[in-house]
């Protein structure tokens, strides 16, 4: 479904990613796993058409999609809910899920908005509150509702559970789990080991820019190397 | 001291000034919103629309309020273009830029019609210039009480789109949060030409308003929108309502002082209100805390 090979990217001729190559089949679900600073962001970014690669190719669906911009990135269902949200402070909870929407067919919006309330009650409860004023774990929420609406064929999900109390943690992880369950390919980029582990098929694990460990999550979380490539010793 | 009669006449001549004044506003806190950028060439198209409208009148015979089928999409389109094509490109993601980009403009617009129409001040003649109407015992000037009711249908309107329509909701995501907008597939620069565009359709609006009862010559817009910026700040930078209350009041302003110290002084009213609020309340009246 998703292939990413040999990627380079970076910011104003600094290279963050140098060569990243991995897949995600239909259905799938794979963890991303490293520290801060290794290019996991990078790499949704670049992923989702808001880096350009250098170098490198990236194939969704069998289309090539490393030159084309964010918004027929999204309208191949390919979906990029990033690190620290970015949901929309000054727009209420149910503005932020009609614009999640924003490249889709206005019939479905009423099944999606229901189907997002089914998985999120809370959100359900808050739609005329502007959404600069939920909690963390709202606005997390908020932004993975927000995701679901763009009908996504595969979910990337950016450091879901950064800054979010273990509690929280813990429910975010079993709703990733479920709404996996649905069927979609669902791409998890995280530090949190063990949840990632536990929940995705398969995992990757980036450091400085490349990917260095890769398998079944079972395997891998077995694996002493793991702690180390992670803390970077 | 004044009578109440001439005291209320003041303030609502200063309301009529200052609506127009909002419109022009309005624009420039749009795009200061969205795209956070000052659009220094905001006076020069300001004197463009108005030129149009003195164009379509003299050559085409059309009515000022008339004129706005041809330039409210006109400038609209312009305002499109120029950003999408010109500042966008030229910016290269730097604030910095666009300022320089948006005050060249200014420069070869201003040049380009004193080229073309010469430093001459001149008006039009329309037959309702000078009709008044009668409220109790005032007289108003029938094309500036116009001129209010179309600012604030304009103000409606454009609150409406951007309430209530898909691509309003689109323009107020970017204006916070354009990489999560990108991100549900919206492009930002689209939006941004769009808001630039809708900027721009301000001032075809507010050219319209003016021109029964004003003059026009290459430089006048300059000198409303030195106003303008100060009701932007006044009303708080990128605050719609802000922009439309800070119109109102300092026309008034404007014109009360102008009432006591004297016509040619009026405007030191105005800008003694600007260094007020920006020792007192530096995001202004409506504006959100830094």
């Amino acid at each position: 479904m998703l292939r990413v090979e040999d990627v380079v990217a970076g910011y104003g001729g600094v290279p963050v990613l140098r060569g990243v190559s991995l897949e995600v089949a239909a259905g799938e679900v794979v963890a991303v796993l490293g520290a801060n600073g290794v290019g996991k962001t990078t790499l949704n970014k670049t992923i989702s058409g808001l880096v350009r690669a250098s170098a490198g190719a990236i194939t969704f669906e069998g289309a090539r999609i490393e030159r084309a911009a964010p918004p027929a990135i999204v309208r191949a269902g390919l979906i990029h809910v990033p690190e620290g949200r970015r949901i929309f402070p000054n727009l209420t909870v149910r503005e932020n899920l009609e614009l999640g929407a924003y490249a889709r067919a206005r019939a479905n919006r009423a099944t999606n908005l229901e189907r997002v309330f089914t998985i999120f009650p809370r959100l359900n409860e808050r739609t005329a509150q502007l959404a600069g004023t939920l909690s963390g774990g709202e606005q997390q929420m908020l932004a993975i509702g927000r995701g679901l609406m763009a009908e996504p064929r595969l979910l990337i999900l950016d450091e879901p559970s950064l800054g979010l109390s273990p509690l929280l943690v813990e429910e975010l992880f079993s709703l990733i789990a479920r709404i996996a369950g649905e069927g979609l390919a669902v791409m998890l980029v995280e530090q949190n080991v063990v949840q990632s582990l536990a929940l995705a098929v398969r995992a990757y694990v980036l450091e400085n820019g490349a990917v260095v460990m890769q398998g079944p999550a079972a395997e891998l979380a077995r694996n002493p190397d793991l702690e180390r490539a992670y803390l970077g010793l | 001291m004044y009578s109440p009669e001439i005291l209320l006449t003041a303030v609502l001549n200063g309301l009529m000034t200052g609506s127009v004044y909002a419109l022009i506003a309005l624009g420039l806190t749009l795009v200061y919103g969205v795209l956070h950028i000052i659009n220094f060439a905001h006076g020069a198209t300001l004197t463009a629309a108005m030129f149009a409208v003195y164009v379509l009148h003299g050559a085409a015979g059309l009515d000022p309020y008339v004129a706005m089928i041809v330039t409210v999409p006109g400038l609209f389109a312009l305002g499109y273009a120029v950003q999408r094509l010109v500042i966008g490109p030229a910016s290269h993601g730097d604030d910095g830029n666009i300022l320089l980009v948006t005050l060249g403009l200014a420069i070869i617009i201003e040049n380009a019609l004193l080229a073309w129409f010469r430093s001459d001040t001149r008006s039009i003649d329309v037959p309702y210039g000078f009709s008044v109407i009668e409220v109790g015992t005032l007289f108003l000037s029938l094309p500036r009480v116009i001129a209010v009711f179309g600012v604030l249908l304009v103000a409606l309107l454009l609150w409406l789109f951007l309430a209530r329509s898909t691509t309003g909701q689109a323009i107020r995501a970017v204006a916070k949060e354009k990489t999560g907008a990108a991100l549900v597939g919206i492009d930002v620069g689209h939006i941004y030409a769009v808001t630039f565009g809708l900027g721009a359709a301000c001032l075809a609006v507010a050219a319209s308003l003016l021109m029964p009862t004003f003059l026009v010559n290459p430089r006048i817009g300059n000198a409303f929108v030195l106003v303008a910026f100060t009701i932007v700040v006044l009303g708080g930078m990128g605050s719609i309502p802000g922009a439309l209350l800070g119109g109102l009041f300092i026309g008034v302003v404007e014109s009360l002082s102008g009432l006591f110290m004297g016509e040619s002084l009026g405007q030191i009213g105005i800008f003694l209100i600007f260094i007020l609020v920006l020792l007192i309340r530096p995001t202004g009246l409506f504006g959100a805390k830094a």
